[in-house]
């Protein structure tokens, strides 16, 4: 069994609640934090602990905190990313439905280290419901003397607010996500310049993911250099996954991270295996946005050594090899699944949340997703295939934030790794349609 | 002062200054620009087609941006150094993005208004595709009228967000102007309850291309045919300086005056665009500076009226 430093007592049924995340060990970081350090040693403890953003790009959270412009005299905000619509991801839910105290735990404590007297946790629309936990939890933790002024008679004094977001995967861009609480469209920020110099209202901001924020608790209270102990090289700590697609046991996991890949399949710990005796076809490790690995690619490293569940390790040889660890969101195809179907539906997705505000991503998600419903549906061409290369490679790199290089990847990946899929929908349309969307064994043998 | 090389020409520039503004001081080979207008606030960064390639950052730190930058919105740094013309990567991206922005674009050139002073056309001529390879439906609208004399022609837009920024800065209400998202984000009918404004003509003048048309000039004739002058006239609002676009002895269209960029050099007034239409209301100044290359140059120094019969033996 691996180490649970957030999902250690979520099974506890009182857990959601002030009295029961206290008598699991909630709140020790707090007193620890403001009584005993000061805000620039527990940055100093979260640079130690090597600690990555959970939101999707990896960067070390530590590093981010050092940048906060604190030159001026200006307010400073932190604000939770608790966004989460990256499609295939869905562990910042299950933590802060189950257990919102180590989020707001975690808030305190980071506001605490940044030095902000305001924060703000920007929720999605859709999750409604888990606003209002939140938004109890708040209410219990300013009734505790934890929020509000003079926090446990330390002089330190915070606020904290939720805020929804109306639906847009595009304001979990954190520049949109600022634009977004400011009232205004949310379209991302042309940078720079960053957050950390002019961020929410042109003040310095910090924005980090909730499994990120709720992380800074354990690094607090156990110290960052035992936190670094987890893991392997530059991937250090425990990190939620998001498991789903053909598994035995879908779910959420936390896991140390530097497990095999194959373990976290095949293992009972785990996703628990293939159903119905199918073998693997392929898996897209972090989230809907990262290039997809075929079998023979996800197991084992170009150096032929095994691929591990680290930032290093799944992006290990670039595309053309690896992918990337993202968010966290593991997607597995089993032998029967249809890329094509499947990379439709993704480019389906990038399409319907572009913002609109650059020309490469507005018009060229659009045009991605229809050619690949031609494709998908028996219409597509043999040009089509290389006209989709062309449109991904003139959309990724060319626009004002992520999301178009989000859109572009998968479809570059799925025709990298998975061109004779697209060629055999091509040439035997009615085939691929008559056994909705299960592969013909001929197609099979095809496979590389 | 930081120097900054682009395509091998190095200037001198303040601070401060983007690489785009650094390439029309040096004034060739400048990277077309579709959205970014230097009279408006936060214009830019949108549309890519300024895309370019910095290959040294600086002198203090000589690494190359991983990727191209928009040009309009990337301040320079001492001693940076940048392709323009002379990369095929950007050569490239920039065909890229002309084709994106041409993928919804109705291409319907010979009855648009805009067409001979259109940038989006332009650009297509230095950058685009003969034949479009998209095979879809292209989106469509319904043309708006937003207010009496402008009209809103949706399918053209390329959605810089030029005339929301005019909205939003020569006209004292907040007004916001996009709806939706991504491919179907358009242009929002709070502009029609904008168009009461004295200054909301200059929407019509910042509109790259035909997308916001000045209806008491609809259909009346090709830009081309029509003979620029310069004229002003004593204004409350505003400048007064205007460019006057005859036919014959008829005014049949006032605009702001443009710069070499195409960008309006002074705002005018609603009153001056759409009111004053007689050669009486102005004092002419002369012919107006076009371009050599563009359509509209051709006929460009005959008077824009017959002189009385004794003045043109005068002047022979
Ligand atoms: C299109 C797009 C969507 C994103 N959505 C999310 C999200 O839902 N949640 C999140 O934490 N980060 C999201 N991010 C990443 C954020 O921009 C940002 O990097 C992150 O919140 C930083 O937090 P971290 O350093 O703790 O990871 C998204 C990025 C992009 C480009
Ligand atoms: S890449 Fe897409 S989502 Fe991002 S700013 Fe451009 S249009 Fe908007
Ligand atoms: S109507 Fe014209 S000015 Fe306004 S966004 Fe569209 S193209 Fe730009
Ligand atoms: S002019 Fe620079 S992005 Fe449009």
């Amino acid at each position: 069994m691996g180490r649970k430093l957030l999902l250690e007592h979520i099974d506890k049924p009182d857990i959601n609640t002030m009295e029961g995340y206290i008598r699991h060990g909630g709140y020790r970081s707090l007193e620890k934090a403001l009584k005993t350090m000061t805000p620039d040693a527990v940055t100093e403890e979260v640079k130690k602990s090597g600690l990555r953003g959970r939101g999707g790009a990896g960067f070390p959270t530590g590093m981010k905190w050092s940048f906060l412009d604190k030159s001026t005299d200006k307010p400073r905000y932190l604000l939770c990313n608790a966004d989460e619509s990256e499609p295939g991801t869905f562990k910042d839910r299950l933590l802060m439905e189950k257990i919102p105290h180590l989020l707001i735990e975690g808030m305190i404590v980071s506001s605490y280290a940044l030095g902000c007297r305001t924060s703000y946790i920007y929720i999605r629309g859709e999750y409604m419901f888990i606003l209002r936990i939140l938004e109890k939890a708040i209410a219990e933790a300013y009734a505790k003397g934890f929020l509000g002024n003079n926090i446990l008679g330390t002089g330190y004094s915070l606020d904290l607010h939720v805020h929804p977001g109306a639906g847009a995967y595009i304001c979990g861009e954190e520049t949109a996500l600022i634009e977004s609480l400011e009232g205004k469209r949310g379209n991302p920020r042309i940078k720079p310049p960053f957050p950390a110099i002019a961020g929410l209202y042109n003040c310095p901001t910090i924005v980090n993911n909730v499994e990120s924020i709720a992380a800074v608790v354990p690094i607090v209270n156990d110290g960052g250099e035992e936190y670094a102990k987890i893991g392997i090289g530059k991937s250090t700590g425990t990190k939620l996954i998001s498991a789903s697609g053909n598994i035995n046991k879908p779910g959420v996991y936390e896991i140390e991270m530097g497990i095999s890949v194959e373990e976290f399949i095949y293992s009972d710990e785990y996703c628990g295996g293939i159903p119905n005796g199918l073998d693997i076809k392929a898996c897209v490790p972090g989230g809907s946005s990262v290039p997809i690995l075929p079998k023979q690619l996800l197991f084992k490293q170009s150096d032929g050594s095994p691929r591990l569940m680290t930032y290093e390790s799944l992006s290990e040889g670039g595309f053309a090899t690896g992918s990337m660890l993202g968010s966290g969101g593991f997607i597995v195809f089993d032998e029967k699944a249809c890329i094509v179907r499947n990379t439709w539906n993704f480019a389906r997705f990038y399409h319907h949340e572009s913002c609109g505000q650059c020309s490469p991503c507005r018009e060229g998600t659009g045009w991605m997703e229809r050619v690949l419903h031609n494709i998908e549906y028996g219409h597509g061409k043999m040009e089509d295939i290389d006209l989709l290369w062309d449109i991904q490679r003139k959309i990724e790199g060319n626009t004002i934030c992520p999301l178009g290089d989000a859109a572009a990847w998968p479809v570059a990946a799925a025709i990298r790794h998975f061109r004779h899929e697209f060629e055999y929908h091509v040439k035997y349309p009615h085939r691929v349609f008559d056994a909705d969307h299960v592969y013909q064994p001929e197609m099979k043998m095809q496979t590389v | 002062m930081p120097k900054v090389t682009i395509d091998d020409i190095t200037i001198e520039v303040p601070a401060g200054t983007t690489i785009l503004e650094a390439a029309r001081q040096i004034g060739v080979n400048v990277p077309p620009a579709m959205c970014y207008y230097s009279k408006l606030k936060g214009s830019g960064g949108k549309c890519r087609v300024c895309l370019v390639k910095v290959t040294k950052g600086s002198d203090r730190d000589p690494r190359p941006m991983p990727k191209l930058v928009a040009s309009c919105r990337t301040a320079v740094m001492d001693g940076m150094e940048v392709r323009n013309v002379t990369s095929p990567e950007v050569i490239e991206a920039r065909r890229g993005v002309v084709e994106f922005l041409l993928v919804n674009h109705p291409l319907d050139c010979p009855i648009c208004d805009q067409a001979g002073e259109c940038h989006l056309q332009d650009l297509s001529y230095d950058h685009g595709l003969s034949k479009s390879r998209y095979e879809f439906e292209r989106r469509t609208f319904e043309r708006i009228d937003i207010g009496d004399k402008i009209q809103l022609h949706m399918n053209r837009c390329i959605l810089c967000y030029r005339c929301t920024q005019v909205a939003e800065q020569l006209t004292p209400e907040r007004v916001h102007g996009v709806l939706y998202r991504g491919e179907v984000s358009e242009i929002s009918t709070f502009i029609e309850q904008a168009v009461d404004n004295e200054m909301s003509g200059n929407m019509i003048d910042v509109c790259p291309v035909g997308a916001l048309t000045d209806k008491t000039f609809r259909f009346k004739s090709r830009v081309w045919f029509t003979k620029p002058m310069y004229a002003h006239r004593d204004c409350p609002t505003c400048s007064g300086k205007v460019t006057l676009w005859y036919q014959g002895a008829e005014v049949l269209r006032v605009t702001s005056r443009k710069d070499k960029w195409g960008e309006s050099e002074g705002f005018i007034c609603n009153t001056c665009r759409f009111d004053k239409k007689q050669t009486i209301d102005w004092t002419i100044e002369g012919p107006a500076d076009v371009d050599r290359h563009s359509v509209i140059s051709q006929n460009h120094y005959e008077l824009p009226y017959e002189l009385p019969v004794n003045q043109k033996k005068l002047s022979n």
